[in-house]
């Protein structure tokens, strides 16, 4: 019985002590490890997004709430002005969420481009979306206020031959990027005026 | 008899050392030394872990329940590891996303636990430390050694730097996986050969 007591208070003060301590370490380097992955993992779809700008879009982004979740908006300053915000959605893909950047021009409200961030899609097929910046480039100029599709859903966007569900998650993604600019377009506004000055 | 504190130390690094003498922790071993830098930066990963490992756990010696001593080991080698693997996330992103699951993988990795229990929990706390700092730095440079050989012939590149001319046909063997077993085999047989004496 003893023997059993010293086992239990052994383990349960070890347990206590290391999950204290992982939990103060996990706070600690969380803003850290965001802005690592925000610079290694998104950092290249932004920059290629916003080539051309004059600013660090990850060092001049702001956050903003969109209902329940709060989105990190990236600005880029093109030609002396900020006139582009990127932002990241999400669409259902084949193997998962497929993670894309889409930037948007705020002077024209069209889509700047766009670019896939995270993804488990098959190699070779799916990850195409990723890899060949010709299925990307389709995006870029698409209006806001239509609707993002593949062509054979009657949208303007080729699919790439062989993946389908994950050239529409990224319809849906950029898609849902566009209600969310529209929807959001006032306080944006707001955010890069406060910007500029 | 006990051996003095410079003995502990260098018994890592030769006559115990990991993956060639006692031949543990090959996993990694064959996994992550396609480059020299993926190499040193696992062996860093795995001395940390060890040496706080070790003195934790002889410091614990006297209070481990035995019957749940492998059960507390495990508890305190997994915090270590996930230490490593947020201060990682947080510093070295780019390196953190190479070692991918092999960092978390050091928790079932034979070596903290092998020392844990075949000698931390029998040996004082500087005993330990010399214990797990000698076989650590062993670890790392072995991995490094086998990487600096496969990245060397497998890509004709050392840290990242291009040694050949453009004439130089990489032995692409070398980087696979069964170039890798190879590799260790002939060190192994190599080690064995200058020991025999």
């Amino acid at each position: 019985m003893r023997e059993m007591i010293h086992m239990v208070v052994v383990l349960t003060v070890l347990s206590a002590f290391s999950g204290g301590l992982l939990a103060a370490l996990r706070e600690s380097t969380q803003e850290q490890i965001e802005v690592q992955q925000l610079q290694f993992v998104k950092g290249p779809a932004i920059g290629a997004i916003l080539k051309g700008a004059t600013n660090d879009p990850i060092a001049d982004r702001f956050k903003l709430k969109d209902g329940e979740v709060e989105r990190n908006f990236f600005v880029g300053v093109l030609n002396g002005k900020p006139s582009a915000l990127v932002f990241e959605t999400s669409g259902k893909g084949f193997g998962g969420d497929v993670g894309v950047m889409v930037g948007f021009n705020t002077d024209e409200n069209k889509i700047m481009g766009i670019g896939v961030t995270t993804h488990s899609e098959t190699p070779g097929m799916g990850s195409k979306a990723k890899d060949d910046p010709a299925f990307g480039n389709q995006f870029k100029g698409l209006a806001v206020d239509k609707p993002v599709k593949v062509t054979s859903d009657g949208g303007a966007v080729n699919a790439i031959s062989g993946a389908t569900i994950t050239s529409r998650a990224v319809c849906n993604a950029a898609g849902d990027a566009a209600a969310i600019y529209t929807r959001l377009k006032p306080q944006l506004t707001e955010q890069l005026n406060k910007f500029g000055k | 008899m006990a051996k003095t504190l410079t003995q502990e130390f260098t018994k890592g690094l030769w006559a115990e050392i990991p993956p060639f003498r006692l031949v543990l922790g090959l996993c990694p071993t064959l996994a992550v030394t396609k480059t020299v830098e993926n190499a040193v930066g696992m062996g860093i990963a795995v001395t940390f872990v060890l040496v706080c490992s070790n003195v934790l756990i002889s410091m614990m010696r006297r209070i481990i329940p035995s019957k749940v001593r492998i059960a507390v080991f495990i508890i305190v080698i997994a915090t270590f590891v996930t230490v490593v693997e947020l201060l990682m996330q947080a510093y070295t992103y780019p390196l953190f996303l190479k070692l991918g699951i092999f960092i978390p993988l050091i928790v079932v990795n034979c070596i903290p636990l092998g020392r844990a229990e075949a000698f931390s929990c029998k040996n004082g706390v500087l005993a330990s430390f010399a214990d797990g700092l000698g076989l650590g730095i062993g670890y790392a440079l072995s991995l490094t050694v086998l990487a600096a050989i496969r990245e060397v012939f497998g890509s004709g590149t050392l840290l990242g730097h291009t040694l050949f001319g453009p004439g130089f046909q990489p032995f692409t063997f070398m980087v696979l996986a069964p170039g890798a077993f190879v590799c260790l085999g002939l060190l192994l047989a190599l080690m064995n050969l200058a020991g025999k004496k």
